[in-house]
């Protein structure tokens, strides 16, 4: 543990601010995913092992759309639809018929497709790793300093806009009909069905919304690293460390726990450089024990 | 009417483990098949996933001289029969596979084409069952050098990492003269290859030069998708220089995300990963002025025969080989050569024919471009070890500068004689 670099560290201004955009940019790029996760289980009452899969198509979607129309804006939003569109056909093709069936039947398809995507992009579009997509260029510009704290330009936008999407989704859930209706069907979807209200769409809807946001994730996680098959993996694990802190099914509990998983690593670079993994396993672990349900989800 | 499922808390975790757990579960196929008259080779690589890659440039490789091997007639008619299988960079996957190619498919040798992690299970497998084994890719130093790991029947052809780190800690004490380098930092993948190059590294710059400062270290995860918390940490603390030994996407990630940070301009990055064709051309702007290794490309070696192997692999596959390619490419000449030497397949005759054999080579850099398996240990000596300075396009990289094997044999020397392994 280096705690003098640590301490250093939590004494000067610029590092707080470098550490503090660093863990808000990684926690924001982690919620859109794991917001995603977390909404399909709170609704389906499915853990969709795909969501990384559907993340790593965005990415791949997004290169293509670049390399097609060198379009930045036009490819992150296509990637993100284009996941959308794979997302319906799953839900509607395989997933709605085991919503009924075993936990493990879930997982098994779910882990299906995921191998059937990892190889079909490899296929598709070779085994080599693509090159990212890039950055617009109105962020091509050197990075900011504020109080000698380096923050790239593009972080930032990252930020803002993981933060209005965050707001979006929460007006969506919370002030639109069609948010009560989703919270309802998490709820009693039979006391919806009883009532007129076609829960198939709404539960079609909310996986493509899922969907969605698990290929903007990817799509903008392309724009500063390397596109590959399998890359969903290891951004699965944290959404679910993520989910499981926050409270499964909980929006505003994935928007916490990511925020605190981006300071766990950003700061815990610093001080525990070794153990940067083991410090979000280590929070999960106290979540669980401290407060089972996660940091917002529901005691039920 | 609706059912809910009632999934609890606890089985949801404990499904989701499970889950997990399946996504690390593989099995491979035979892409081959077998004729009983011909000398099999069983090759177990990474076929699938994010280092596919890997395996697939090495399968390349052995293909191409394989191919060439059987058009001339094999030996004495007897033609080599390929079994390729994908481990999916696991080990107790490819520990598996190893055995199915021993036990039911009565292999006669194994090319292993593992990376680090499986290829120390590939050696208990064929420790045990004294089945010839060349190691192509696995470049930890211990793989040969530790006489504990170390076993008669297996040799490598690989880089190593103690001949890596001697050549890259000679060229680095160069650039540390002429920059007036102090404070380093060090950015290596969080297992057992990244945390051996950092190690071998900087022991032997504290030889070359003595009295750098090592103000901090990184380790993010293999196939980590985000680098901020180390590269911030970096731009905290302002190294002179970095050294690395990220690979592949992981390396191509960090240059682009680092670039954001203006990380480059001020600070020499040594990326000893950085010169093959597949990482440089996947970096969005690849900055000029970074030093690294060259891995494998067609300007280095400077010399007919090294372009004249880029050419041929080219012209096959569409595309360059990789520093993979080079390695598996050269233990298919070894073993071709150790099959018409000793007329057979009889392991122990193909072992001492492999001992100590010096051949000439493409990437060979000893007296008359030749390349040696060193008999003390079985392991590849005199390959092409260069530095130099990146440039954004083709030939990616100039003003090269050859390792001295001699420096490297005495120091590496010294190093396993701190090791108590000689």
């Amino acid at each position: 543990m280096e705690l003098v670099a640590f301490l250093e560290c939590l004494t000067s201004a610029s590092c707080i601010i470098s550490q503090t955009a660093g863990g808000l940019k990684i926690g924001m790029l982690l919620f859109l995913v794991a917001s995603g996760l977390t909404l399909v289980f709170g609704v389906l009452g499915v853990i969709n092992f795909a969501h990384g899969a559907l993340y790593m198509l965005g990415a791949y979607f997004s290169w293509q759309v670049m390399n097609t129309t060198g379009h930045f804006g036009l490819s992150v939003l296509l990637g993100a639809i284009g996941v959308s569109i794979v997302g319906l056909m799953f839900e509607r093709g395989l997933l709605n018929r085991v919503y009924n069936a075993e936990l493990l039947i879930q997982i098994l398809l779910c882990y299906s497709i995921v191998l059937i995507l990892d190889d079909l992009v490899m296929i598709i579009w070779g085994d080599e790793f693509l090159s990212s997509i890039g950055i617009p260029e109105i962020f091509q510009v050197p990075p900011l300093f504020v109080l000698d704290a380096i923050i790239p330009p593009f972080h930032l936008a990252i930020i803002g806009l993981s933060l209005l999407l965050a707001i979006g989704l929460w007006l969506l859930m919370t002030k639109t009909r069609f948010g009560h209706l989703v919270r309802a069907a998490a709820v009693n979807p039979n006391m919806l069905e009883a009532l007129g209200i076609n829960t198939t769409v709404i539960r079609a809807s909310v996986f493509v919304l899922g969907s969605f946001l698990a290929g903007l994730g990817g799509a903008l996680a392309s724009s500063i690293g390397s596109v590959v098959s399998g890359m969903g993996n290891s951004i699965l694990v944290e959404s679910f460390i993520v989910t499981v802190i926050g409270g499964m099914g909980s929006i505003g509990g994935a928007f916490l726990a990511s925020i605190i998983i981006g300071m766990a690593r950003s700061f815990g670079a610093i001080a525990m450089p070794l153990f940067t993994d083991g410090i979000m396993f280590l929070i999960m672990v106290l979540v669980l024990i401290l407060r089972p349900h996660g940091l917002m989800g529901d005691k039920k | 009417m609706i059912k809910r499922n009632k999934h609890t808390r606890r089985t949801v975790i404990k499904n989701a483990a499970l889950g997990i757990g399946a996504l690390s579960f593989s099995a491979g196929f035979p892409s081959i098949l077998k004729a009983d008259d011909n000398i099999k080779i069983g090759v177990p690589t990474i076929l699938s996933g994010r280092v596919a890659q890997l395996g697939i440039s090495v399968t390349n490789a052995i293909k191409m001289a394989v191919n060439k091997f059987n058009e001339e007639g094999g030996l004495d008619g007897r033609k080599i029969e390929l079994i390729i299988r994908d481990s999916r960079a696991k080990p107790d996957e490819a520990a598996r596979v190893c055995r199915d190619f021993i036990n039911s498919d009565n292999v006669d040798v194994i090319v292993n084409a593992e990376a680090s992690g499986a290829s120390f299970a590939v050696q208990e497998v064929i420790r045990e069952s004294g089945t010839l084994c060349l190691h192509t890719v696995s470049e930890t130093t211990s793989l040969t050098a530790d006489p504990s790991i170390r076993a008669w029947n297996a040799f490598r052809f690989s880089r190593q990492g103690i001949h890596d780190a001697v050549g890259s800690a000679k060229y680095a004490a160069k650039i540390i003269e002429k920059k007036g380098i102090k404070k380093w930092m060090s950015i290596n993948p969080d297992y057992a290859y990244g945390r051996d190059s950092d190690d071998t590294f900087f022991w032997a710059l504290e030889k070359f030069a003595p009295g750098f400062e090592l103000i901090g270290k990184g380790w993010p995860k293999i196939f980590q998708p985000d680098y901020t918390e180390v590269i911030t940490k970096i731009a905290r603390e302002k190294p002179d220089a970095i050294y690395s030994s990220l690979w592949g996407g992981d390396l191509v990630s960090f240059i682009d995300q680092a670039s954001l940070y203006g990380i480059f301009k001020n600070t020499e990055f040594f990326a000893i990963n950085l010169a093959d064709y597949t990482t440089m051309n996947a970096i969005r702007n690849l900055p000029k002025g970074l030093h690294s290794a060259t891995r494998y490309v067609a300007a280095w070696p400077d010399t007919e025969e090294n372009r004249a192997y880029d050419k041929s692999y080219t012209d096959l596959y569409g595309d360059h080989p990789t520093n993979w390619s080079w390695e598996a490419s050269i233990a298919i000449d070894y073993l071709i050569n150790a099959l018409k030497e000793t007329g057979g397949t009889d392991n122990k005759k193909l072992a001492e024919a492999l001992k100590g054999k010096t051949i000439p080579s493409f990437m060979g850099v000893g007296e008359g471009n030749t390349v040696t398996i060193r008999d003390r240990d079985q392991t590849i000596t005199n390959y092409s070890i260069g530095w130099g300075t990146t440039i954004p396009k083709e030939p990616f990289i100039q003003d090269v500068q050859a390792a001295n094997w001699d420096t490297i044999e005495n120091l590496e020397e010294e190093w396993l004689t701190n090791k108590g392994w000689i």
